[in-house]
C-alpha cells in the first residue's frame, strides 16, 4: 500500500467536510474492497476518512411500512435481522450467498453498494483498463472475459457489478439516501448506477464527496414466493457467474405482481421492468417464464468465453420464477438447485 | 507495460506520523504506535510478536488471518489497526486457559482436522465466532459458514466433525 493520511470523521456532516477540503481522500467503512484494491495500488487515496464510528447501524421500520437501513449495518447483521427474515427474504439470501461470513461481518450496507468489478484487468495494474486509467483501453474485450458482461456493455468496458445483496435491493425497488457538499437527496436504486458507456471510472450517479447515509426499502417484501438464485464455478464464496433475484405475487395461479434482476450479467444489477409487466397478470408457467426470460435476454451479447453466459441466464431465470412461484426459494446452505 | 499510476491530486503525500492506539488482546491491554496503512494481521504478528495468527492470501480470500474483534470474527488482513483503536481481539493464543486447551482445539486434535496446520488457528477462531453467531446447526450451514477458510490439505470432512464435537452434536 501507498502512504496515506488517516482520519476519523465526528458525525456525517464533518465527514462531507472533511471530503470536500480533500477530493483524493476516500471514505472508509468496512474496509473488506478499498483495503484490497489499496494493496493492489488500483486506488490510491490520499487520506482514508474513518466513517465506522458514525450513528449509521440502526434497521428502523418507516412510517409507510418500509425499512430503513443505516450504511454502516454490517451485511451479516443486515441478512440475519429479524425484520428482514421476516418481511425481504429474499434481501437476506441474497446477502448470505455473497463472500463469506468474516467478510459479511466487516462490510457494511453502503460498501456493499459501491464495491468494485472483480474484472481481473482493473485489478491489474499492469493491464489497461478504461475503469481503472481512462481512455488505456479495454483488455477484457479480446481478453479473458468469462465472468464478463452480456447486457449493456460498451465498446470501453465489459466489467460486472459483483455485488448479490445489490441485485435483491433492485428488486425490490430500494432508495439510496446520500448526504453531500448539496445536501441531503434520495436515489431511486434503478438510477443509482450507470452502464458503462464511454465512461466506465464511474460506477454510480453519486455526485462527488457524497457519502450513503442508509437504504430505504419500501413496505412490498414478496415474503412469500421469491428466491436468490445463485450460479457460480464452486458452491461457496464465489462470485456469481449468473444470480437471479426473483418475486412474485400471486392469485391462485395468477401472477399479479413480479419482480426480477439479475446479477453477474451487467455493469449494474440488471431489473427489467418490461419483463416484469410481461409477467403480470398471466398464469404462472414454464411457458411464461420462458417468456420472460426470452425478454430480458433479448438484447444479451457474448464474448469469446462467456456467451454461455446467455443460456445460463435464461435457465436461471425459468428456474428461479419457478422457485419462486412454487414457494421453494433457493437454500444457501444446501446447494441442490430444485 | 506498466502503465503510469497517479494520485487525483499531484500534491505530495507527507509521510504520517505513527498513530498511538490501544487494543485489548486476548483480555490484556496493549499499546501501540503503528503507521496508518498497518492492518491488524501485521499489528499483531510485528508489533505484538503474536504469530500464530497467520499471514495466507493478505487479500481475504483465505481466512488464515481470522481473528475476532468484539467477538465477531473477521478477516485481520483487511483491517487496518487504527480503525480498531479501543477494540477486544481474540487471537489463537488467547484461547487456552491455564494450559487447558479450549474445546474446539481439543476437537480438532481428537478428529485429526489439520495436516500442515496453517490454516487450523484462523479455522479454529472462524469457528469459534461460528458458535457464538448459533446459526449453523447442520453439517451443511457449517461447511457453508465456515467457506471463508481455505485449507489447501483438505482437511475440510474432520474440521467439520471437530466443530460438530465442540458444539455438543457429535
Amino acid at each position: 500500500m501507498i502512504n496515506f493520511q488517516y482520519a476519523r470523521a465526528s458525525d456525517v456532516a464533518d465527514a462531507v467536510r472533511m471530503i470536500a477540503t480533500d477530493p483524493a481522500a476516500k471514505f472508509i467503512a468496512g474496509g473488506t474492497n478499498l483495503i484490497d484494491l489499496m494493496k493492489e495500488d488500483v486506488e490510491r487515496p490520499s487520506r482514508l476518512i474513518d466513517i465506522s464510528r458514525l450513528p449509521l447501524k440502526n434497521v428502523e421500520e418507516t412510517a409507510d411500512g418500509g425499512l430503513r437501513i443505516g450504511a454502516l449495518v454490517p451485511n451479516s447483521d443486515l441478512a440475519y435481522h429479524p425484520l428482514v427474515a421476516q418481511r425481504y427474504p429474499m434481501l437476506g439470501s441474497a446477502i448470505l450467498a455473497g463472500a463469506s461470513q468474516q467478510l459479511r461481518n466487516m462490510a457494511s450496507t453502503g460498501g456493499n453498494l459501491l464495491q468494485r468489478t472483480r474484472c481481473y484487468y482493473f485489478y491489474d495494474t499492469a493491464t489497461p483498463c478504461n475503469k481503472r486509467e481512462p481512455g488505456s483501453g479495454c483488455s477484457a474485450r479480446n481478453g479473458l472475459n468469462r465472468m464478463h458482461a452480456i447486457l449493456g456493455t460498451s465498446e470501453s468496458c465489459i466489467a460486472t457489478h459483483p455485488s448479490d445483496m445489490c441485485v435483491a435491493l433492485a428488486a425490490l425497488d430500494a432508495t439510496v439516501h446520500v448526504a453531500g457538499p448539496g445536501g441531503e437527496r434520495a436515489i431511486a436504486f434503478t438510477d443509482f448506477y450507470r452502464l458503462p458507456g464511454d465512461t466506465p471510472a464511474r460506477d454510480t450517479n453519486l455526485h462527488p464527496g457524497e457519502l450513503v447515509t442508509a437504504v430505504e426499502l419500501p413496505a412490498r417484501g414478496f415474503a412469500k414466493n421469491y428466491t436468490y438464485l445463485k450460479i457460480r464455478d464452486r458452491l461457496s464464496y464465489a462470485f456469481a457467474l449468473v444470480s437471479v433475484a426473483a418475486a412474485l405475487e400471486l392469485d391462485g395461479d395468477t401472477i399479479k405482481q413480479a419482480r426480477l434482476a439479475l446479477g453477474g450479467v451487467a455493469h449494474k444489477p440488471w431489473r427489467d421492468t418490461s419483463a416484469e409487466a410481461a409477467l403480470r397478470g398471466k398464469t404462472a408457467s414454464l411457458a411464461t417464464f420462458t417468456q420472460a426470460a426470452d425478454l430480458v435476454l433479448r438484447d444479451a451479447k457474448g464474448f469469446a468465453h462467456n456467451a454461455f453466459k446467455i443460456e445460463l441466464a435464461r435457465k436461471g431465470i425459468v428456474r428461479a420464477l419457478t422457485q419462486a412461484a412454487q414457494g421453494t426459494p433457493q437454500s444457501q446452505s444446501d446447494k441442490k438447485i430444485r | 507495460m506498466a502503465l503510469a499510476r497517479k494520485r487525483a491530486t499531484d500534491e505530495s503525500i507527507q509521510v504520517p506520523d505513527k498513530i498511538a492506539l490501544s487494543l485489548i488482546v486476548n483480555g490484556v491491554e496493549r499499546q501501540l504506535e503503528v503507521a496508518p496503512w498497518t492492518t491488524l494481521l501485521d499489528a499483531l504478528r510485528d508489533h505484538l510478536d503474536l504469530t500464530g495468527t497467520k499471514k495466507g492470501c493478505d487479500h481475504g480470500q483465505c481466512g488464515a488471518c481470522t481473528v475476532l474483534v468484539d467477538g465477531r470474527r473477521i478477516n485481520s488482513c483487511l483491517t487496518l489497526a487504527v480503525m480498531k483503536d479501543g477494540a477486544e481481539v481474540t487471537t489463537i493464543e488467547g484461547l487456552a486457559t491455564d494450559g487447558a486447551l479450549h474445546p474446539l482445539q481439543q476437537a480438532f486434535i481428537d478428529h485429526d482436522a489439520f495436516q500442515c496446520g496453517y490454516c487450523t488457528p484462523g479455522q479454529i477462531c472462524s469457528a469459534l465466532g461460528l458458535i457464538a453467531e448459533g446459526n449453523a446447526k447442520t453439517a451443511d450451514e457449517i461447511r457453508e459458514l465456515m467457506s471463508g477458510n481455505i485449507c489447501r490439505c483438505g482437511a475440510y470432512p474432520n474440521i467439520v466433525a471437530a466443530i460438530l464435537q465442540a458444539m455438543g452434536r457429535s
